[in-house]
């Protein structure tokens, strides 16, 4: 009926153009009271106690003491409360919400609250490891005993923040005596389960609604679960609708941040300058309580020989707690330093050998075949070497890398290759996740989807009803696809890992096929679908061995820079893509993943930069945390290769993250081309810049 | 407090409000036009964009009482002519808007610059929205739309 390549327009186009689109903000119900957060001031500390001044008519405080079941917010570690209870942690943490009518009298009596603590030893360094992970393949003591050369390296990557231009927002009421949530979330399923712990009440008195998002990049993957909490519990209170939205300082400086990293690579090579084994060690920073970091380390573990094949690995981690802002979720999960620090490993590995970085890494790359890092196969073809060829063609990058290392002009070009696993790590989705999908047709034949998946841009909306609409082959606008509501989709799943288009769209597909066989016209007709792991897939989450994910999606990305001989700044001038994403189900919303994630992941490298000083992030708002303009973005060009992947809708793996994860390798090769210095350290600010090259 | 007059999406307005609010939540909490956006509260990301005599600000950094006498127009008002319906279109066509929230205070910027500069390069495109900002697209798409909207409208700009 249609070419599933061809870009259809997004469903949501029209109302997001016009500013008719509901976001969370916008949001305003009857007899509705506004919440603000009273926060820790203190990196850690113990409260001896709170003075609470005489509070007018209306205005309520909300702390722990209200919480009626469990005071901590369930996500996969159960540590982190939804209020402080007695002590706090975290420069920002939550103590209490001040709940009343006016904004003004709130912020009037926030400010005469008086905490009174006893401040303890704050830690920032990595010396509390809460979480350790690790994994061996093949035998590491071999390699090591074939040695002819080794060479070992450590890595730095800083914060990111996700910056979405929607801040977090939430409002909570009372329906009878159903708690109804309505706020801006990737999960809200995650919501849900999260509201039911913190008030003990039975699955059917929580329901979770999802507006119009503005954005999340994983910034509203688990953190959105705490003001859901606090709000339940205040909303259970007061009995009358709340509504709390962060303001841009308040978001920054206490929602969850790309964690920051030190990777230590070593690696062994022998006499015909094969790597034949590779050490490697990370170190996360958590912030003051876990979420969902054991997680990241995982995903940052697992891609250690990102798209290389190495026989002997010895891969651990540590998860280390220290007293600043938690971090979480952000678009790439761990594998964007991982890939930056490996990268950078490999290249600085053959200048060491005076090999040629590209033909060196070319000689290990994986081929379709090889064991992945956790013993595990590649078992679909992959096209790499195409794809890099295709990359070095039209950036002009063999040419380029040759004049720029000869000259003095501070200009540069880097490439980085990559792989990103889809869906969950290893049996996430068949043991955790256990996705579930709905079609309802009603008797005018319009069928309905019930999922959880959540449209923050990046299309879900118009990707999903293409595809249900393609095997039915429906117009489609016949296809509906409403916001979720938990009172009626089924839990298809949290809105991350790039999981919505090839396991959320795979089971859509099979529903569809169902309601095709049984197809009734005019009438009433409802079909399930449910996930179920491919037989081949072989997991064991203790040790992390086997097939880590049931496919691969793959990226080569190549950028080009000017540094500047006087400011040391950086800009970026090109920018050329290839990516196998199996099948493109929208050729159009892909390219504009692809777009929308390199700008975030190059910036990663160069640009982005936040951090503390003992528990205080000295980057606060947009101001002083710089994301890219129009201006500092380069023009992008970008080709998408067809590789289908057998069990995904069409052939089609996951995209968002994949387009994030090469971007901070690339640059920072780039600046390296420039300078001619080793970059280990990201962002590449000028300041480094300035360092490395006087060095 | 005297009251303050001013053009409001081409319909003459008189509020008795604090001259010092930001005109940004007389728009929103007053006027009940959210299509005016808040993303930073400090004039960075653009989000809050409207037409203040037809030229894009910031209204998070507009006080009130600053545009008094003056012609205030927001994305409701904008979606009325026919300059508008060119945009969408463009924005369409090229994929320009992704999460949203930005996308009104976007194409308010494309229109001030495309009435200052009809036929803009890119550079020119680049430098017009860089007081926008866009988490999503990394610009590319909302350029190449903007690039559209000039060519499709031709001569109403």
């Amino acid at each position: 009926m249609f070419d599933k390549n061809k870009s259809t327009i997004k469903i949501d186009h029209d109302e997001k153009c016009s500013g008719q689109a509901l976001y969370t903000s916008d949001i305003v119900l009857d007899d509705m009271v506004y919440a603000k957060t009273l926060r820790s001031k203190h990196a850690k500390a113990k409260i001896i106690s709170i003075y609470i001044p005489t509070l007018p008519e209306e205005y309520y405080i909300i702390d722990y003491h209200d919480i009626l079941n469990e005071n901590y917010v369930k996500m996969i570690f159960t540590d982190w409360p939804v209020f402080a209870q007695n002590e706090v942690n975290h420069i920002g943490e939550p103590i209490l919400l001040v709940v009343g009518p006016k904004k003004e009298e709130i912020d009037r009596i926030l400010e005469q609250i008086v905490v009174n603590y006893e401040v303890k030893e704050a830690v920032f360094d990595f010396s509390n490891s809460k979480i350790q992970r690790g994994f061996k393949k093949g035998n590491i003591l071999l390699a090591q005993n074939e040695t002819a050369f080794t060479f070992k390296e450590t890595f730095n990557t800083g914060y990111q923040e996700q910056a979405y231009i929607e801040p977090q927002g939430m409002i909570a009421y009372l329906d009878e005596d159903k708690v109804t949530i309505i706020g801006s979330m990737q999960c809200p399923y995650y919501i849900k389960n999260a509201v039911i712990n913190t008030l003990g009440y039975p699955s059917d008195k929580v329901r979770v609604i999802q507006p119009t998002v503005g954005g999340a990049f994983g910034g509203k993957e688990e953190f959105p679960s705490i003001t859901a909490c606090q709000l339940a519990v205040a909303a259970v209170k007061v009995k009358k609708p709340i509504k709390m939205i962060y303001e841009r300082e308040e978001d920054m400086l206490v929602t969850t941040k790309r964690h920051p990293s030190t990777i230590t690579l070593e690696a062994f090579v022998n006499k015909d300058k094969q790597v034949i084994g590779l050490k490697a060690n990370v170190a996360l920073d958590a912030g003051a309580y876990l979420g969902l970091s054991g997680v990241v380390l995982a995903r940052a573990l697992l891609a250690v020989t990102n798209a290389y094949t190495i026989p002997n690995l010895d891969v651990s981690g540590d998860v280390f707690i220290t007293n600043t802002v938690p971090n979480g979720a952000f678009r790439g999960f761990g594998s964007p330093q991982m890939i930056f620090a490996i990268e950078m490993f490999m290249h600085h590995l053959a200048k060491d050998l005076n090999l040629d970085p590209f033909g060196f890494r070319l000689k290990h790359l994986v081929k379709q075949g090889d064991l992945t890092s956790t013993s595990g196969v590649y078992r679909d073809p992959i096209i790499m070497d195409k794809m890099i060829q295709k990359a070095a063609e039209i950036s002009n990058y063999h040419a380029k890398i040759e004049q720029f290392a000869k000259e003095n002009t501070f200009k540069g070009i880097g490439m980085s290759w990559f792989l990103h696993g889809c869906g969950f790590t290893g049996d996430g989705e068949s043991k955790q996740i256990k996705s579930k999908v709905r079609l309802v047709k009603d008797e005018n034949d319009l069928v309905y989807l019930y999922i959880a998946a959540v449209e923050m841009g990046q299309g879900a909306k118009t990707i999903l009803k293409k595809i249900v609409a393609d095997v039915l082959d429906v117009e489609n606008d016949q296809v509906i696809f409403d916001n979720p509501d938990t009172d009626f989709v089924p839990d298809s799943g949290p809105t991350v890992a790039s999981r919505t288009t090839m396991i959320v769209g795979g089971l859509l597909a099979r529903a569809a096929e169902k309601l095709k066989a049984t197809w009734q016209k005019g009438q009433y007709q409802e079909v399930f679908e449910k996930y179920e792991q491919p037989k081949y897939i072989k997991w064991d989450e203790e040790k992390l061995h086997g097939d880590a994910y049931p496919a691969y999606s793959w990226g080569v990305n190549v950028v080009e820079v000017e540094v500047s001989p006087i400011t040391y700044e950086t800009k970026v001038v090109g920018v050329w893509s290839v990516y196998d994403v199996g099948k493109a189900i929208d050729e159009r919303m892909v390219i504009g993943q692809a777009d929308g994630g390199i700008a975030q992941g190059i910036a990663y490298g160069y640009l982005e930069y936040m951090v503390h000083e003992n528990g205080v992030l000295k980057q606060k708002n947009m101001t002083d945390y710089i994301i890219p303009t129009s201006v500092d973005v380069a023009k992008t060009e970008t080709i998408i290769y067809d590789n289908p992947f057998p069990f995904g809708p069409y052939g089609a793996k996951g995209v968002g993250e994949l387009t994030l994860v090469g971007g901070a390798p690339a640059v920072a090769l780039a600046i390296e081309n420039a300078i001619k210095k080793k970059v280990n350290r990201i962002p590449a600010t000028p300041e480094y810049i300035m360092e490395l090259v006087k060095k | 407090m005297k009251k303050i007059k001013f053009t409001l999406n081409n319909k003459e307005v008189e509020v008795n409000l604090s001259p010092g609010m930001r005109l940004l939540d007389v728009l929103r909490d007053h006027f009940h036009l959210t299509g005016t956006k808040e993303g930073c509260g400090e004039g960075e990301c653009g989000a809050c964009s409207v037409l203040i005599n037809g030229r894009v600000t910031n209204s998070c950094c507009v006080p009130l009482g600053n545009v008094q006498g003056k012609s205030v127009m927001t994305i409701e008002g904008y979606t009325k002519t026919k300059r508008y319906e060119i945009l969408k279109e463009a924005f369409h066509f090229e994929g320009g808007s992704q999460c949203g929230i930005c996308t009104p205070g976007m194409i308010l910027a494309a229109e001030s610059l495309l009435s200052l500069n009809p036929h803009p390069t890119e550079q020119e495109i680049r430098i017009g929205l860089s007081g926008n900002l866009c988490r999503c697209t990394g610009y590319n798409m909302i350029i190449k739309a903007v690039q559209l909207a000039a060519k499709l409208g031709e001569g109403l700009w």
